[in-house]
């Protein structure tokens, strides 16, 4: 079974409309994983049915019983993130401060405090309207995306495709550096860069190749946007010829793209030479996943 | 005065408007910008100046004094985070993991797992003329932003007045680091776009910043693409829908070489400053 | 010699997984006394964070002097796995067990450069 893992360093490149013109081109043959879990926008074009919804835990919760406690402070006093304030003359946890380090219940001298489960939101089986399943998932305010989830949606869409018998995974990737985007990365059999020729683009670009390289992991970049600056556009090239990063595609900046999602399409149903490129790109990224 | 610029969305163009706001606003008051998405900040990139001060953050952690402990493996039981592990006759620390609550550290019977500094970060501070902007920059190795995120504000609480106004640039979305930046600021300008991604994800960002009960308006960039949904939203909900910043090409292409905006095209520069009247009235009536 | 493959069933015709820290099961195989043992790390699935060390703390506790698997471990369980001296080889990500047994014999496998 393949993974395709599609990234971009910054927001706002173009990537998740494009894994999305992916899911359309792929069709039934594959299945689709939205680890892009705090800006899971995909479902905006992809129209998911929310078939099964699971509740998702992670971390913990420290929960005072009032009936326990006897005031005296020492909860608040070993708390490192200022999560137990004193609300109308009791200790009580601050939900969104606290960070589920246990200390507090350790140490409380009449075993007030429990740690619970914390269910930080949901994760989703839906077909969507192109046949295929998608496994994504939403996340409460304030919890934070985690390695542990992202491995859940990629999990959940490995099952899946056992199942169905479908040979390829096409993961929406997190953004950033950290921990989600390192689960995103591990088992890919292909990375697919989204960057834009913009001084922004290219800086972030450099940062997220350095966690590509340190798995070891083949990869392609998209240059979208790419008639916005030449001499970014020049630098960009170079980056990628030096890396020995495959470039799949330079698509040219257009508002069909906005058109496009607008009227809740993917640009590869909605501009026939956009699409055409778009498909091009696709093609070389299966063939590079074939081959490998 | 304190005010956040953030999104639900990446790619909206927070730091576009952070940047030409502030340099637009220090040619007649001082300003202070700080660029708090410290994981990829962006805004250094459009901002030149002479060097202030340069620091590198840290971050507390525990270190293994071999010779005073004797492998009773409590570290490695009271650390919730998998940072502390017990293997074979030693204990190895994991910095990136740890949450610096101090449990192992505070609890260990031989006192053998001391907190001690380590670098997360760096801050760098530059100056031109009435622009005092400040950038925190996440190790690569580090997952955490939200520590670095708490002591970059607490250098800008240290070094200047509460009067004086200060930009935050904030991360995308709406997790711990969006909300470390924005509790404690008096104004949070909301960033959007005028699409199906750029409503969806302002809902999001609503929710966050009504939940921790901020005042917030909103700004919708790249006006005239899309749909006018972003604009029927707000009306329904009540929500101040302050500034429309037009799309064009030549926005893109002056931003894509690192340009700013304001002063090049007239558009932008009308709307920086209906922004700068709304943040100075709303400063007034904090004040008064 | 004890050798560790990261695999995701419990036999020898079973795929291997490609991921060290999440994954599925670990095979264990002593050339010597051709014993073989299986380990269920479905548990792993529950940290949020640091699998990988966690999974390497494992493995040490089976002895192993060799693992093989997919793209190799991240950099925590890297160390943990230094720290133990086991040799580590990668590119095993999409062969069953034998066929990863059968490349590392023949020496078509990399050694992972990080430990």
């Amino acid at each position: 079974m393949k993974e395709i893992v599609v990234i971009s360093g910054k927001g706002g490149t173009g990537k998740t409309s494009l894994t999305a013109s992916f899911a359309v081109l792929g069709g039934e043959d594959l299945v689709v994983a939205d680890c892009d879990v705090d800006a899971a926008d995909m479902h905006l074009l992809l129209e998911p049915d929310f078939a099964l919804s699971e509740e998702f835990y992670s971390g913990e919760l420290a929960v005072i019983d009032q009936e326990l406690c006897t005031g005296c402070g020492d909860c608040a006093a070993v708390c490192r993130y200022d999560a137990i304030p004193v609300v109308d003359g009791r200790y009580v946890v601050d939900e969104i401060g606290c960070e589920g380090c246990g200390y507090c219940a350790r140490i409380c001298p009449t075993e007030a405090i429990t740690n619970i489960e914390q269910n930080v939101g949901h994760w989703y089986r839906s077909k969507l309207r192109t046949g295929a399943t998608m496994i994504h998932a939403r996340l409460k305010i304030g919890a934070d995306n985690s390695g542990k989830l992202v491995a859940k949606v990629k999990n959940e869409a490995k099952i899946v495709a056992e199942r169905d018998g479908k040979g390829l995974i096409l993961v929406d990737g997190s953004p950033g550096v950290g921990c989600p985007v390192v689960s995103s990365l591990s088992g890919a059999s292909l990375v697919v860069l989204v960057t834009e020729p913009t001084v922004s683009g290219l800086h972030d670009l450099r940062r997220v190749h350095e966690l590509v390289k340190m798995f070891g992991i083949p990869s392609g970049c998209i240059i979208n946007k790419s008639d916005l600056n030449r001499d970014v556009l020049a630098d960009l090239r170079r980056f990628l010829d030096e890396e020995g990063i495959v470039l799949l595609a330079e698509i040219p900046y257009d508002e069909k793209f906005t058109e496009a999602i607008t009227s809740g399409r993917t640009i590869v149903e909605h501009d026939a030479d956009l699409a055409g490129l778009v498909r091009d790109c696709w093609r070389k990224i299966t063939k590079l996943v074939e081959d490998d | 005065m304190k005010i956040a610029i953030a999104s639900g969305k990446g790619g909206t163009g927070k730091t576009t408007l952070s940047t030409n706001l502030a340099v637009f606003m220090a040619q007649t008051e001082p300003v202070v910008l700080v660029d708090l998405d410290v994981e990829e900040p962006n805004s250094g990139l459009f901002v030149r100046g002479d060097a202030v001060h340069d620091e590198p953050k840290y971050k507390m952690i525990p270190v293994w004094q071999e010779d005073t402990c004797r492998l009773c493996g409590n570290c490695q039981e009271v650390c919730n985070f998998n940072a502390v592990m017990m293997l074979g006759p030693s204990i190895m620390v994991f910095p990136e993991l740890c949450h610096g609550c101090y449990a192992c550290s505070e609890l260990c019977p031989t006192s053998s797992l001391p907190m001690e500094p380590k670098k997360m970060g760096d801050l760098r501070h530059i100056r031109t003329g009435n622009l005092d902007f400040i950038e925190s920059r996440l190790l690569i190795s580090e997952e955490q932003a939200v520590p670095l995120i708490k002591q970059t504000i607490a250098y800008v609480d240290d070094r200047f007045s509460a009067d004086t106004l200060k930009i935050f640039d904030s991360p995308p979305g709406t997790s711990c680091p969006v909300i470390e930046v924005t509790k404690g600021v008096d104004l949070v300008v909301l960033v959007t776009e005028p699409t199906p991604f750029g409503l969806h994800d302002l809902k999001l960002a609503v929710e966050t910043i009504r939940q921790l009960g901020k005042q917030f308006v909103v700004v919708l960039n790249r006006y005239g693409i899309g749909d006018d949904q972003v604009e029927k939203y707000c009306e329904a909900e009540g929500i101040q829908l302050l500034a429309r910043i037009p799309n064009s090409r030549r926005i893109a292409e002056i931003y894509a070489a690192g340009g700013l905006l304001y002063r090049d095209v007239p558009e932008v520069g009308v709307v920086v400053e209906e922004i700068a009247e709304f943040i100075r009235s709303r400063r007034e009536v904090g004040r008064s | 010699m004890k050798l560790i493959f990261t695999t995701q069933g419990t036999d020898w015709e079973s795929p291997m997984d490609p991921r060290f820290g999440r994954t599925r099961f670990f095979f264990v195989y002593d050339d010597e006394s051709e014993e073989t043992q299986t380990y269920d790390n479905t548990a792993i699935e529950n940290e949020a964070h640091g699998a990988g060390p966690r999974t390497a703390q494992k493995l040490a506790e089976f002895g192993a002097q060799v693992l093989i698997t997919g793209n190799g471990p991240g950099g925590n369980a890297a160390a943990v796995l230094k720290a133990t001296g086991a040799e580590v080889y990668v590119g095993a990500g999409e062969m069953t067990v034998r066929e990863a047994y059968e490349a590392y014999r023949s020496g078509s496998l990399k050694k992972f450069q990080g430990v």
